[in-house]
C-alpha cells in the first residue's frame, strides 16, 4: 500500500535567522489521478468553458478570470458525457445512458434529465438562435428538442439513417444540419426533416478498407462548406450545396478525432490521437486575389494522448484528451507577443485542495472520487544535518479507506484540527464520521440534524467544535459538534440575491470569525458569536482561490486568480497597511506570470509577520516586515542569496521567499509541532499511470 | 628578382562546379554552371562540356538566364563585373561594370532591364555585411558599360543566394538571414520581417538556410538548420502571418526550389536524398535517395522536365523524372589531400584522393575526370565519427607500369590498421589491376613512399619511410607470361639510422642514390649495394622535405628544414654548397628540368621561387601567389612544348606547374602568349559596322532596341553572315544536298537575301572574302572530319548553329508590319537617314 515512504527531512531555509528551520514532510503517497477530457464547449457570450471527464466530472473555467476553474460538478451518476452544450448560459450534457441533463449551475447539480429514447447519444448540438437542440442517437435517429425556459421538450425527429449518428453540426442559419455518420455524411433539412444530401466519406488505405470510417466530427460554415474529421485520419471540406469532396488532407495515420471551428470562420483546429492539433486557416493563395481555400499551416503538440476535446476561442486553441492535462495554446497572430496571454498554460491540477491536513492531530485526508483515505504523517527523532533526510523512526501509516456510500462522487471532504472528526458530502448527501481512538475506530453519526443539505465546501472550527458547511444561495450551515450529539447553530446568509455557491470557507482560530467567498468574487464575513454578517470584503475583479485568517491579528488574506494579495483587516473593516502599500508598489511580473493559481494560505503561528502560500510549482514565505520586491530585483533570488556572503543577504532579500524544490504540490501546511507537511503529486507519476499512446515511428528508433 | 608581368595564377581545369547553383536553359538541353574564373556549358544529355564562357578575371559567383531572351545568360563575379553570353556559341556579348564584387545576381521577369546582385555593404568592408542592390543596365550599344545606376532593395541580406528568392512573378522578393525573413513589395514598396527564437524549446535549431517561393500562390518555403521546412503563407500581414512546418530532414535543408508549375517542392540536405513534396498534400512525398553525397543546390530547368543537383563532392546529378540521367563530375577536392598530388605517366592525368577510398584520375588537359580507382575496396559507411580504410599514399613508378598505395586505418582503441597495395597496369583492360597487397608493411605509419625513377629494368624498386625508425625497399618484378609462381613483390632491404624515425626519401633521378632524411641527418645510400654512402647534416631541426637536383645540377642534393633553411649540398665533395633562410613549404623538383619550384611562405600568403640549385639567382619568383599555405604541388608535363622565348617564362615551357591553395582549388600559372593563344581560339565579339541601312534592319534594329541594343548587334554578328545575292545562291546550289543544313534555316536567309535590295551593295563587297572563309568552314566541318581539340569550342558551336535555326522567328505581327514596309516606298527614309 505504501508507495513512497515519507521522507522526514531537515530542510533549512537560507533565511534561517530570521524564522528558524523547518522539519518537513515531504509526502508523496496521494495516488491523485485525474481522469481524461472526454468533452469541451466554449461559450463565447459568457467567456466560460465547460469540460467533461470521463469519470463525469464537470469543470467550467472562467477563461476570463484568469482561466481560474470556477466550478467543479458531478453528474448524478458516475457516466460519461459524451456531448456538451452551451445554450446561452445554460449547459447541457448528453451521454451514453440515452439522457440529456441540464445543470444547475448555481447549486452544482443537475437540474433535470430527459430520456431521449434513441440509445445512446454521441451528440449534441444547438442552433445558433438557441431554440432548437438536435441529438445524434445510436439508433441512427436526429432528435431535436425545443429549448423552453425551464426545460426541453421533444419536437420531432429527422428521418431515420441506418448507422449511429457520430457528429451533429448546425449551418448557423438554423435550416440545415449535418450529421457525421459511419461512412458518410448526411445532410438533413431541418425544416421538413427529410435528408437533402448523402457524402460517402472513403475508407482507409490498406488494410483498415474493411473497417468502417468513423466521421467523429464535423462542422457547418456559414458559406455551406462542410469540414468533416474521420477515423481514417482525415480533413476533409466539402461543398455542402452540391455535396461534393473540395480537398482532403490527410494529417494523420490515426483518427481525428475533434474539430473546432474559431468564430469568424476564418480558422479551424483538428485534433488527432497522436496528440497533435493540426491548424488549418482560410487564405486566400494570393495576395490580390479574393477567393480562399483552407490550407494546413500550424501544428501544435502539447499532448501525448489522444486529443480529445477542442475549442477555438478568439485567441487561443484549447485542447484536453486522454493525457487529462487541459491546454490553452495562444495564437500567436491574435495576441501581442511576449506577454501574459501569449504563454502557454497547461491545467493539470483541480485549481481546489484536495488534501486536508489536521494540523494537531498530524494526519492527513485525501479525497478521491470514490473513497477517502485517512494517513497518519511518520516521525523521526533524529538531528541530521541541512538538506538531507532524516532517519524514520516510524513511517507514514494509512488508516482508512472510507469507500463512499451509493454511486455519487465525493465532492468535498473535511477532517478536523484535532483528528476527531470526519465528514464528505456528495451531491446528494452528507456524511458525518467520529474517528476515535488514535482514527483506528470510525463510527458514523446517525443523527443529523435536517438542514445539513448536501454541501459544496466544508470546514471545521480550529477547537473542532463546530462544522461549516456551504449550501445553496451562498448560505453556510453551521453545526456544533460534540461527543453526544450535533446540533444545528443557525444558517449565515448573505444579503439577498446573492446565488453562486461558496466554494472558500475559512475560520479564524479564535472562533470568532468565518470567512466565505463564493464565485461571484465576493468576499463575506460572519460573526459566529452572534451568526451575522460582520462585514464585506470590497468586491475585487477577480475570484478568491485561497484565503485565510490571521490567528492573531485577524487579518483577512485573500488571493485572487490574477495573483492579486488582499489583507483586510477584520476589525478595523479595512485593508492592512501593507496591503496598500503591496496595491501601490504593485506585485513583481514575475509572480504575476505565473500560470498556477495559489491554493492555499497559511500562516507561521511562531512568527505572525509570516504568510506561507503554495501553487503547484512552488511555495512561498511571504515576509511582511521585509520590503517588497521591486521589477528590477530577481524574484526567485534564494538560490543567489545562499551564495552571498551573510551581510549582503540583507541588501538583496525581499519579502518574497520562494521555494521551488518540490514540485507539483497539492498540499502544503505547517502542523502544530512546527513541521511541514508538502504533499506532491508529481507529474511523471501520472503519465507513467496513463494507458499506453499509439505508437508512432520516432526518427533513429 | 626578375620581372615576371606576364606570369599569372589562374585557375584552369578542376575548378568547381558545385560552387553556385547550375542554370538549365529553357529547351533542357544545355547546363550552366560557374566554375572558378568562367562559366561552362555542359549538354544535358552527353556531359559534354561544349562551351567555357572565360572572360571574368575572378571567381564567378552567379549565372542567371537572361528573361527577356532564353538565349543569353547573365554571369557575376567578384571582379565586380556582369557579362552577358550568348552562351550556345560562345560569345560574350556585353560587359557592365558595376564596380563593386558582386556575391550573387538575380533577375526576374517582372523587372525588365534591371538585375538584382547582392554585394558587400560599402561603408564597411570588414564586417560581412551584404545588402542587394537593383542594377539598371544601361541600354547602349558599347561593349564595355558602365552601369552607375544602383539603388539599394534590402540591407543585411545572406550572401548565399539560395536565401534570396522571387515570388510569383517578381511581384515581392524574399530574403532570409540569420533568423529573420524579410519580404519585399515592388508594387506596394512595403518590406514585412518575420523574426524566429534561436531555439525552439524542444531543441529545433530555426536559423534560415534557404527560400524558395512557389511560382503561382504567394507561399514561401524556407528551410531551416534542424531540417525542417516551413510553408508562409499571409506574409502580406505582418500580423496575422501563419506558416505550417514540414519535417523530414534529420539536419540542415541546403537547398530547396519548387517545380515551374508550382505541384511539387524539391529539398535536399546532407542526407543526399533528393526530397519531392506534393504542394498540395505535404503528407506525400517521394525521394530519391543514394545520391552519393551531400546536396548543396537544386535547380529545375523552366519546363519542369529537368532537375539537378549540385553536390559537395564537386558533382551535378541531372535528374529525369525521379531517375538519375546524367552526372557531371568534377574534380572532388576533400578537406584534405593526403596522398599529395601525382601526376600517372601513362595518362598524364593528375591522381589525387577521390571519393572515400578510391583515387581520381584526372585529366587536366580535358578537364574531365577520367576514372575512380577503388583502392580501399571496401563499402563505404556514412556516418559521422566512424574511421574508414583512407589511402594515405601513392608513388607511380617512372613508365607508370606500377603503382603503390598505402591505406590506413586509425581506430580509438584497436591498432594502426596498415595497407600497402601494388598495382600493375593492365594493358588489357588499360586500368591498374591489383598484384600485391602487404598487409602491416611497417609497424607504425608510413611517413614517404617513392619509386626508383631510373627506366628500363626488369624489377623496380619501392622505398617506403615508417614512423617506426626504419625504411624498407621492396622488389617488385613482372612475372613473365609462362611463369605464375613466385612472389612479384620481395622485401629486399631493412634500413634504419641509429633508430631515428625517417621522414623523407628520394631517388637521384639515374636511380644509382638514394636519400634519406631521419630527422636532421640526411643518409646517401647505395640502393645497388645498400651501403650507407655518406651522411649530411644541418641541426638542429629536422629535415622537412629533400630533393635531388637533376639534368646539368644532378650533383646537388637540395633539402628544407623545420628552422626555415633551404640547403643545398653538394654530392660530390659531400659539402654543403650554399645555404639560405626561407619557411620553405613545399620543394619540389621538375622532371624534365633542371628546375626546382619551391613555395615559401611569408606573413600569411605563398610565394613561389623557381630556381636551378647551380646558379645564384632564381629564374623566376612571384610573391604572394596566393594566400594560405600550398602544401600540395605537381609539375604537370606539358604534351606540346610551348615555345616561349622571355626568360621568366621559359620554365613553363615543358611542364605546367598546378598546386591546391588552403581552400581546395587548384591553381596553376599561365604565361600571357599561352593566355593570348587560348582566347584567340575562343570567339570574339565582332561589332559589324558595315550593317546595312535596310528598312529590315531599322525595324529590327527598332524593335531590339527594347530589350538591348547590344544583344541584337551581337546575335545578327554571332550568325554565320547570310548568303547574299546570286553569289550567294550559286554557293547554295554547288554545295552537295547531303551537308547543306535544314532547308528552314536557309529558306529564311533566302528570302532575307531577297528582302535587301538597296543600299547594301557596300556590305556585299566588303565581306565576301570572310563569308567564303566561313561557309568552307562550315563544308570542313560537316564532312566531319575530327580537328585537333583546339578549335574544338568553335567547331562544337558551328555544329550547334547548323542543327539549330538560330534567328529568332518573327512574330506574325512583326511579318505584317514588314509586309507594309515592303508595299511602302522607303526611299525617302534612306534619304533622310543619309542627311
Amino acid at each position: 500500500q505504501v508507495k513512497h515512504p515519507v521522507i522526514s527531512l531537515r530542510f533549512v531555509f537560507i533565511f534561517i535567522v530570521q524564522m528558524g528551520e523547518f522539519k518537513v514532510h515531504r509526502v508523496r503517497f496521494f495516488d491523485y489521478m485525474p481522469s481524461a477530457i472526454r468533452a469541451m464547449v466554449f461559450s463565447t457570450r459568457t467567456e466560460r468553458l465547460a469540460l467533461a471527464r470521463a469519470d463525469g466530472a464537470l469543470e467550467i473555467f472562467n477563461f476570463s478570470d484568469n482561466y481560474f476553474q470556477e466550478k467543479v460538478m458531478y453528474g448524478p451518476r458516475r457516466v460519461a458525457v459524451e456531448a456538451l452544450c452551451w445554450v446561452g448560459p445554460r449547459l447541457f450534457s448528453a451521454g451514453l445512458n440515452g439522457e440529456i441533463t441540464e445543470y444547475d449551475l448555481e447549486n452544482l447539480r443537475p437540474r433535470y434529465t430527459v430520456e431521449a429514447y434513441g440509445g445512446p447519444i454521441w451528440t449534441i448540438s444547438v442552433n445558433s438562435q438557441g431554440t432548437l437542440l438536435a441529438v445524434g442517437c445510436e439508433d441512427g435517429t436526429v432528435k431535436m428538442f425545443e429549448v423552453l425556459k425551464e426545460r426541453i421538450q421533444f419536437q420531432r425527429n429527422l428521418d431515420r439513417q441506418k448507422g449511429r449518428i457520430i457528429s451533429l453540426s448546425w449551418h448557423p442559419s438554423g435550416t440545415l444540419i449535418a450529421a457525421g455518420m459511419m461512412d458518410m455524411i448526411r445532410i438533413f433539412d431541418a425544416e421538413t426533416g427529410r435528408a437533402t444530401h448523402r457524402l460517402l466519406v472513403d475508407r482507409g488505405a490498406g488494410a483498415s478498407k474493411s473497417k468502417e470510417v468513423v466521421v467523429w466530427s464535423i462542422a457547418f460554415l456559414s458559406d455551406h462548406t462542410i469540414i468533416s474529421s474521420d477515423s481514417a485520419g482525415k480533413v476533409q471540406i466539402w461543398d455542402g450545396l452540391n455535396g461534393t469532396l473540395i480537398r482532403t488532407h490527410l494529417i494523420t495515420k490515426w483518427d481525428v478525432l475533434a474539430l473546432s471551428v474559431s468564430q469568424d470562420e476564418s480558422s479551424l483546429v483538428a485534433g488527432t490521437s497522436e496528440g497533435t492539433v493540426v491548424q488549418f486557416q482560410f487564405i486566400s493563395s494570393t495576395v490580390d486575389r479574393l477567393d480562399k481555400d483552407w490550407v494546413r499551416t500550424r501544428t501544435f503538440k502539447n499532448h501525448s494522448h489522444d486529443v480529445r476535446a477542442l475549442a477555438h476561442t478568439e485567441t487561443a486553441v484549447v485542447s484536453g484528451g486522454m493525457d487529462t492535462q487541459l491546454v490553452v495554446r495562444p495564437l500567436l497572430d491574435k495576441v501581442e507577443k511576449n506577454t501574459r496571454e501569449s504563454a502557454m498554460r497547461k491545467v493539470s491540477f483541480p485549481h481546489r485542495s484536495l488534501v486536508c491536513c489536521a494540523k494537531k492531530a498530524g494526519l492527513l485526508l485525501f479525497q478521491f472520487p470514490d473513497h477517502l483515505e485517512l494517513w497518519r504523517l511518520g516521525e523521526s527523532d533524529g538531528y541530521g544535518k541541512l538538506g538531507g533526510s532524516l532517519p524514520v523512526k516510524r513511517g507514514p501509516e494509512k488508516l482508512i479507506q472510507l469507500k463512499r456510500k451509493g454511486e455519487d462522487h465525493i465532492c468535498c471532504s473535511a477532517l478536523s484540527p484535532c483528528g476527531g472528526w470526519l465528514a464528505y458530502s456528495t451531491v446528494t448527501s452528507f456524511r458525518l464520521y467520529r474517528l476515535q481512538n488514535g482514527s483506528i475506530s470510525i463510527c458514523k453519526v446517525s443523527k443529523l440534524p435536517k438542514d445539513l443539505l448536501p454541501a459544496h465546501q466544508l470546514c471545521f472550527s480550529t477547537n473542532s467544535s463546530k462544522l461549516f458547511a456551504s449550501s445553496s444561495n451562498s448560505s453556510v450551515v453551521v453545526v456544533a459538534l460534540n461527543e453526544l450529539e450535533c446540533k444545528y447553530l443557525g444558517t449565515l446568509k448573505a444579503k439577498y440575491g446573492c446565488r453562486q455557491p461558496v466554494h472558500q470557507l475559512s475560520a479564524s482560530d479564535n472562533g470568532k470569525w468565518l470567512a466565505t467567498a463564493n464565485t461571484d468574487c465576493e468576499v463575506h464575513v460572519y460573526n459566529l458569536d452572534k451568526l451575522k454578517l460582520h462585514c464585506t470584503v470590497p468586491v475585487y475583479g477577480s475570484c478568491p482561490t485561497a484565503m485565510a485568517i490571521h490567528p492573531t491579528t485577524s487579518n483577512l488574506v485573500v488571493v485572487h486568480a490574477d495573483q492579486q494579495i488582499f489583507e483586510y483587516s477584520l476589525v478595523k473593516k479595512e485593508y492592512t497597511e501593507w496591503s496598500r502599500r503591496l496595491q501601490k508598489q504593485g506585485l513583481h511580473s514575475m509572480w504575476l506570470e505565473r500560470d498556477t493559481p495559489i491554493t492555499h494560505v497559511t500562516f507561521n503561528p511562531k512568527n505572525p509577520a509570516h504568510i506561507i502560500v503554495h501553487d503547484m510549482f512552488m511555495f512561498c514565505i511571504i515576509d511582511k516586515s521585509l520590503p517588497l520586491p521591486e521589477a528590477k530585483n530577481v524574484l526567485y533570488n534564494q538560490m543567489a542569496l545562499r551564495s552571498l556572503p551573510e551581510p549582503d543577504r540583507v541588501l538583496h532579500s525581499h519579502g518574497f521567499k520562494i521555494c521551488k524544490d518540490f514540485q507539483h504540490l497539492l498540499c502544503v501546511s505547517l502542523l502544530e509541532d512546527h513541521s511541514l507537511v508538502v504533499v506532491e503529486r508529481p507529474l511523471l507519476d501520472i503519465v507513467s499511470q496513463l494507458p499506453a499512446p499509439v505508437r508512432q515511428k520516432k526518427f533513429a528508433t | 628578382m626578375v620581372e615576371h608581368g606576364d606570369i599569372r595564377v589562374v585557375r584552369r581545369g578542376g575548378s568547381k562546379i558545385n560552387f553556385r547553383q547550375p542554370v538549365i536553359t529553357n529547351d533542357s538541353r544545355l547546363l550552366l554552371c560557374a566554375s572558378g574564373h568562367s562559366v561552362k556549358v555542359f549538354s544535358t544529355s552527353t556531359e559534354e562540356c561544349v562551351h567555357e564562357l572565360r572572360g571574368h578575371t575572378d571567381l564567378v559567383t552567379g549565372v542567371v538566364v537572361k528573361p527577356s531572351n532564353h538565349l543569353q545568360a547573365y554571369s557575376c563575379s567578384l571582379d565586380g563585373t556582369i557579362r552577358l553570353w550568348d552562351f550556345t556559341d560562345g560569345i560574350l556579348i556585353k560587359t557592365y561594370d558595376i564596380g563593386y564584387s558582386i556575391y550573387s545576381i538575380h533577375t526576374s521577369a517582372f523587372h525588365k532591364g534591371v538585375v538584382f546582385t547582392v554585394t558587400s555593404t560599402i561603408s564597411d568592408k570588414k564586417s560581412e555585411s551584404f545588402q542587394l542592390v537593383a542594377v539598371h543596365l544601361p541600354q547602349s550599344g558599347d561593349q564595355l558599360v558602365k552601369a552607375p545606376e544602383l539603388s539599394a532593395v534590402i540591407s543585411d541580406v545572406s550572401s548565399n543566394p539560395g536565401a534570396i528568392v522571387f515570388g510569383r512573378g517578381g511581384e515581392y522578393i524574399a530574403s532570409a538571414n540569420g533568423l529573420h525573413l524579410e519580404v519585399f513589395f515592388f508594387k506596394k514598396q512595403k518590406t514585412y520581417r518575420f523574426f524566429l527564437k534561436k531555439d525552439t524549446k524542444t531543441g529545433g535549431k530555426n536559423t534560415f538556410m534557404c527560400v524558395a517561393a512557389h511560382p503561382k500562390d504567394d507561399c514561401i518555403a524556407t528551410g531551416h538548420e534542424d531540417g525542417k521546412i516551413r510553408l508562409w503563407r499571409n506574409f502580406n500581414h505582418q500580423k496575422e502571418y501563419t506558416y505550417s512546418t514540414l519535417h523530414w530532414h534529420s539536419n540542415a535543408v541546403s537547398s530547396m526550389c519548387f517545380t515551374p508549375e508550382g505541384t511539387n517542392l524539391l529539398s535536399g540536405g546532407v542526407e543526399s536524398v533528393l526530397v519531392q513534396w506534393r504542394y498540395n498534400d505535404v503528407s506525400q512525398r517521394d525521394f530519391l535517395p543514394r545520391l552519393g553525397a551531400a546536396i548543396t543546390h537544386i535547380a529545375v530547368s523552366p519546363d519542369g522536365a529537368l532537375s539537378c543537383t549540385s553536390h559537395s563532392d564537386n558533382k551535378i546529378t541531372i535528374i529525369q523524372g525521379i531517375k538519375v540521367s546524367a552526372v557531371l563530375q568534377g574534380l572532388v577536392t576533400g578537406e584534405s589531400v593526403e596522398t599529395d598530388l601525382m601526376v600517372d605517366p601513362r595518362s598524364k592525368a593528375l591522381v589525387l584522393n577521390g571519393k572515400p577510398g578510391h583515387l581520381q584520375f584526372y585529366s587536366l588537359k580535358r578537364d574531365k575526370l577520367l576514372y575512380n580507382l577503388d583502392i580501399v575496396q571496401q563499402e563505404y559507411i556514412h556516418e559521422l565519427g566512424l574511421q574508414q580504410f583512407k589511402v594515405v599514399k601513392v608513388a607511380f613508378d617512372a613508365s607508370g607500369n606500377w603503382m603503390a598505395t598505402v591505406e590506413e586505418r586509425k581506430q580509438k582503441d584497436a591498432e594502426q590498421e596498415l595497407n600497402l597495395k601494388l598495382w600493375a597496369f593492365d594493358e588489357q583492360t588499360q586500368s591498374f589491376v591489383l598484384n600485391t597487397t602487404v598487409a602491416d608493411p611497417h609497424e607504425s605509419r608510413i611517413t614517404a613512399m617513392c619509386f626508383c625513377q631510373a627506366a628500363a629494368s626488369q624489377t623496380t624498386m619501392l622505398i617506403s619511410a615508417s614512423e617506426d625508425g626504419h625504411f624498407k625497399a621492396w622488389q617488385l618484378r613482372r612475372l613473365a607470361p609462362g611463369e605464375d609462381d613466385g612472389p612479384s613483390c620481395l622485401c629486399d632491404f631493412v634500413g634504419a639510422y641509429r633508430g631515428l624515425v625517417p621522414h623523407c626519401c628520394c631517388f637521384s633521378a639515374d636511380g644509382s642514390l638514394l636519400a634519406v632524411s631521419f630527422q636532421e641527418v640526411v643518409t646517401v645510400w647505395s640502393p645497388a649495394s645498400w651501403e650507407l654512402l655518406a651522411t649530411l647534416s644541418q641541426p638542429p631541426k629536422a629535415i622537412r622535405n629533400l630533393c635531388f637536383g637533376r639534368l646539368s645540377c644532378s650533383k646537388y642534393l637540395l633539402g628544407t628544414t623545420d628552422d626555415h633553411l633551404l640547403c643545398c649540398w653538394n654530392l660530390l665533395t659531400c659539402s654543403l654548397e650554399w645555404s639560405t633562410s626561407m619557411d620553405i613549404s613545399l620543394l619540389l623538383g621538375d622532371p624534365l628540368t633542371e628546375n626546382i619550384a619551391a613555395f615559401c611562405c611569408h606573413a600569411g600568403s605563398t610565394d613561389l621561387f623557381v630556381f636551378k640549385p647551380s646558379e645564384p639567382r632564381p629564374v623566376f619568383s612571384l610573391k604572394a601567389v596566393c594566400s594560405g599555405k600550398v602544401t600540395h604541388a605537381v609539375f604537370a608535363p606539358r604534351e606540346e612544348m610551348l615555345e616561349s622565348c622571355e626568360e621568366s617564362s621559359q620554365w613553363l615551357n615543358h611542364s605546367q606547374l598546378y598546386f591546391l591553395t588552403q581552400c581546395m582549388d587548384l591553381m596553376t600559372f599561365t604565361t600571357k602568349a599561352e593566355e593570348e593563344k587560348l582566347m584567340a581560339s575562343s570567339k570574339q565579339l565582332l561589332i559589324d559596322d558595315s550593317v546595312a541601312m535596310t528598312p529590315f534592319y531599322l525595324l529590327l534594329g527598332k524593335h531590339r532596341k527594347g530589350e538591348s541594343g547590344a544583344a541584337a548587334s551581337g546575335e545578327s554578328a554571332g550568325r554565320p553572315p547570310l548568303p547574299q545575292g546570286s553569289g550567294a545562291v550559286k554557293e547554295l546550289l554547288r554545295t552537295p544536298a547531303h551537308v547543306l543544313p535544314s532547308t528552314s534555316f536557309l529558306c529564311s536567309m533566302f528570302v532575307k537575301s531577297l528582302l535587301v535590295s538597296v543600299g547594301d551593295a557596300r556590305s556585299v563587297e566588303s565581306k565576301p572574302a570572310e563569308e567564303e572563309m566561313e561557309s568552307e568552314k562550315e563544308e570542313e566541318d560537316s564532312e566531319g572530319d575530327m580537328e585537333s581539340s583546339a578549335s574544338r569550342p568553335e567547331r562544337g558551336s558551328l555544329a550547334r548553329r547548323s542543327a539549330e535555326p538560330a534567328a529568332p522567328p518573327l512574330t506574325k505581327a512583326q511579318l505584317r508590319e514588314l509586309r507594309r514596309v515592303k508595299k511602302l516606298d522607303h526611299s525617302w527614309l534612306t534619304g533622310l537617314l543619309r542627311s
